[in-house]
């Protein structure tokens, strides 16, 4: 079932009135949740995300804007009606119902035609739980339960109705991160078996990267991007967006472009040509993985020390220009950089760079040299 | 014992101790007074040991129709004054605007005192050679005749009793049931909704067993203040209540001490320890069926 949102907006009034004004958690949202993918809904903690999963379920109105899955235009429609299924972050379990109970409690709700016998239900729940892994566990109550089985068993009664649509808030949050790896597989192993269109919420990049077919990026309400997780993350849109993704995050150094080329402030030799940017104060993103080590690279940074992190070797140094503290730099092999020495120069991979405009703070494209052809 | 332990059982030694002095103590003295026969209260002295003093209280009219009347009220009021509460409690917590308001208006009457509550109660009940008070005049409009609440038949007394009684309990128990309701997480209601579920079995199938925990403790706080009720009786019908007709178990206890047929400490014990008896047997038999109806552990009472 093919999600699409036109203009969603939602106002919530001012909780006290002095302060007067409202909030507008979602500010007119256009996106599409294509048939059979999961989207990842990314976002930092107050930026809508929940808001606008509540409005594709049908618990909150929107204030502005509609909402179809498919061809049906389901804005006004009740929850029941919509054919969603959802997972809370905290399950929300009913607690005093076993497993089983708690998988079938959906299916006691359908009325008229759609009744099912109780040997059907027991059927369907068991058959879901099986989807789950947790056919072994229907007797127990949720509080006898493990997080990781707790959060399986609210996938499978949101399951259970055969939704069209499967909306999940946050559900790894509550995990370990190991568990958080292992689950966010499932999850996804399961929405790949089941083809049903999946939007899924949260604020972990990692997550999101890993899972979904596609993200939106989300800021106080407003959509930033949304594409494919690798396509936002080799072109971002604005410096939001660019920092927001990827661990470690993009290193943002204060530069000036000067006649196609990028200087970063504070030091006087060009670090990079950046044909066709305007000239200007600009920030400077630099993915961790763009910097190569090279003795006669422009780049001069204090080495603070190096680590290495089983696969790959990370560089902690220092530039003046550099907003934080430290630079993170991740390099293919230890024996690039040496560590008694107390700098080290890079040179810069051109595709890993991005410029923004020092005000607005959106992407100042440049083809990188090379690339032309 | 473990360390801890020792130190656990060590702070509650001061509780444990007053507990013992104002608690234990007198419970053990009332019972070994009331097998004592013909005690004497001047001298501090009796004829004999044995179970003549429950026989008397047992054979005792008074006694019977004070035990009469507080099982009616018992059965009345507590189910009743809980089953109202709710509903009042479950109306508040689905309105928005004026919910303070009228959480106030409904907590008012437990700050005022239950004797000038009865007052007024009496006011509206009573029928006396000049007015026929505000109830009856209610009825009249109705079709049907004054009714003396107060001094008339039985009946109408014991209605005038159990509605005070409820009147009076409601406020503490929707206080309570409005706080159980409000702490039930609110996802559980969203996801009951999203599933379709409707608002009566949302309420039936999650709101319910969510508060049992406090349902169960209303019902047996309550049963237990039921059985002890007579501050009621008295401000509704007088301190004469076995003349009245309306006595309480309680009240026979206070007769028998210090009422105007009183000085009988010994049978004042018997009837208070039947009554001790009584809420103690009821008060298990309501753990057991809570035990029970909520499964393994399910309803725990802090
Ligand atoms: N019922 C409400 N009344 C008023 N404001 C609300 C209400 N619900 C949410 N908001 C506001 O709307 C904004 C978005 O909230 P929302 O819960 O959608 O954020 P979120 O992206 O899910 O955050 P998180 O990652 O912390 O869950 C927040 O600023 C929040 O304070
Ligand atoms: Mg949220």
């Amino acid at each position: 079932m093919n999600i699409k949102l036109e203009g969603l907006t939602k106002r919530f009034p001012a909780r006290d009135k002095r302060s007067g004004g409202e909030v507008t958690a979602v500010d007119s949202l256009t996106f599409e949740v294509p048939d059979g993918t999961l989207v990842g809904l990314l976002g930092p903690s107050g930026c809508g995300k929940s808001t606008t999963l509540n409005m594709i379920c049908g618990l909150e109105a929107p204030s502005e804007g509609r909402i179809f899955f498919g061809e049906e235009d389901v804005t006004a429609a009740p929850p029941e009606l919509r054919g969603v299924g959802m997972v809370f972050q905290n399950y929300a379990l009913y607690p005093h119902l076993t497993v089983l109970q708690n998988i079938t409690f959906p299916l006691e709700n359908l009325k008229g035609d759609k009744k099912l016998s109780k040997a059907e239900m027991r059927r369907r729940a068991v058959e879901t739980a099986r989807l789950v892994q947790i056919e072994n566990l229907l007797d127990r109550k949720p509080r006898e339960l493990s997080g990781g089985q707790q959060q399986r068993v609210a996938i499978a009664r949101a399951l259970v109705k055969t939704p069209r649509v499967l909306l999940l808030d946050e559900p790894l949050s509550n995990l370990d991160a190991r568990l958080r790896l292992q689950t966010r597989e499932e999850i996804c192993k399961i929405q790949r078996a089941t083809g049903i269109t999946t939007v899924f919420v949260t604020h972990d990049q990692e997550e999101a990267m890993s899972i979904s077919d596609r993200i939106v990026v989300m800021k106080d309400g407003v959509l930033m991007q949304q594409g494919e997780p690798q396509q936002v993350y080799d072109d971002p849109a604005s410096l939001f967006v660019a920092k927001f993704l990827g661990t470690p995050p993009i290193n943002v150094f204060a530069g000036q472009v000067k006649a196609g080329r990028l200087y970063l402030e504070g030091s006087g030799a060009p670090v990079l040509d950046t044909p066709g940017v305007p000239e200007g104060p600009v920030w400077a993103g630099i993915r961790p993985e763009g910097f190569v080590p090279d003795t006669a690279g422009p780049v001069c940074c204090g080495l603070n020390r190096v680590e290495v992190l089983g696969r790959d070797v990370s560089i902690v140094c220092t530039h003046p220009a550099c907003q934080a503290d430290t630079i993170r730099a991740i390099i293919p092999s230890r024996s690039l950089v040496n560590g008694a020495d107390n700098t080290v120069h890079f040179a810069l991979k051109p595709d890993k760079v991005f410029l923004f405009d020092r005000e607005t703070e959106t992407r100042l494209p440049f083809a990188p040299p090379g690339a032309e052809s | 014992m473990d360390r801890s332990s020792r130190k656990a059982w060590l702070y509650l030694l001061p509780a444990a101790a007053l507990l013992a002095v104002f608690l234990v103590y007198p419970v053990i003295d009332v019972l070994i007074y009331s097998f004592e026969e013909g005690f004497n209260f001047a001298s501090q002295t009796y004829w004999g040991v044995g179970l003549y003093n429950y026989s008397y209280v047992l054979h005792d009219p008074y006694f019977l129709q004070a035990v009469e009347n507080t099982f009616v009220l018992v059965i009345i009021t507590v189910p009743v004054s809980t089953t109202l509460a709710l509903a009042i409690s479950a109306a508040l917590a689905s309105i928005k605007p004026l919910r303070s308001l009228y959480q106030t208006i409904y907590f008012l009457p437990y700050v005022t005192n239950t004797l000038a509550v009865g007052l007024v109660f009496m006011v509206l009940f009573q029928k006396t050679e000049y007015t026929d008070g505000l109830v009856n005049l209610m009825l009249e409009w109705f079709g049907a005749g004054p009714i003396d609440f107060i001094n008339g038949p039985h009946w109408a007394k014991m209605f005038v009793l159990c509605f005070y009684t409820i009147w009076v309990v409601m406020p503490f128990k929707i206080l309570v049931l409005t706080g159980a309701l409000a702490s039930v997480n609110p996802d559980y209601y969203k996801a009951a909704r999203v599933d379709g579920t409707s608002r009566a079995r949302i309420f039936f199938r999650i709101t319910l067993p969510m508060i049992s925990p406090m349902l169960v403790y209303l019902v047996i706080t309550g049963f237990i203040g039921a059985f002890k009720a007579y501050s009621d009786a008295v401000s509704l019908f007088g301190t004469d209540l076995n003349a009245a007709g309306m006595n309480t178990i309680v009240g026979y206890v206070y007769d028998m001490l210090y009422g105007d047929s009183g000085g009988y400490p010994s049978y004042a014990s018997a009837a208070a320890i039947i009554l001790f008896v009584i809420v103690l047997t009821i008060t298990c038999i309501n753990l057991l069926i809570s035990r029970r109806v909520s499964g393994e552990g399910g309803v725990h009472i802090q």
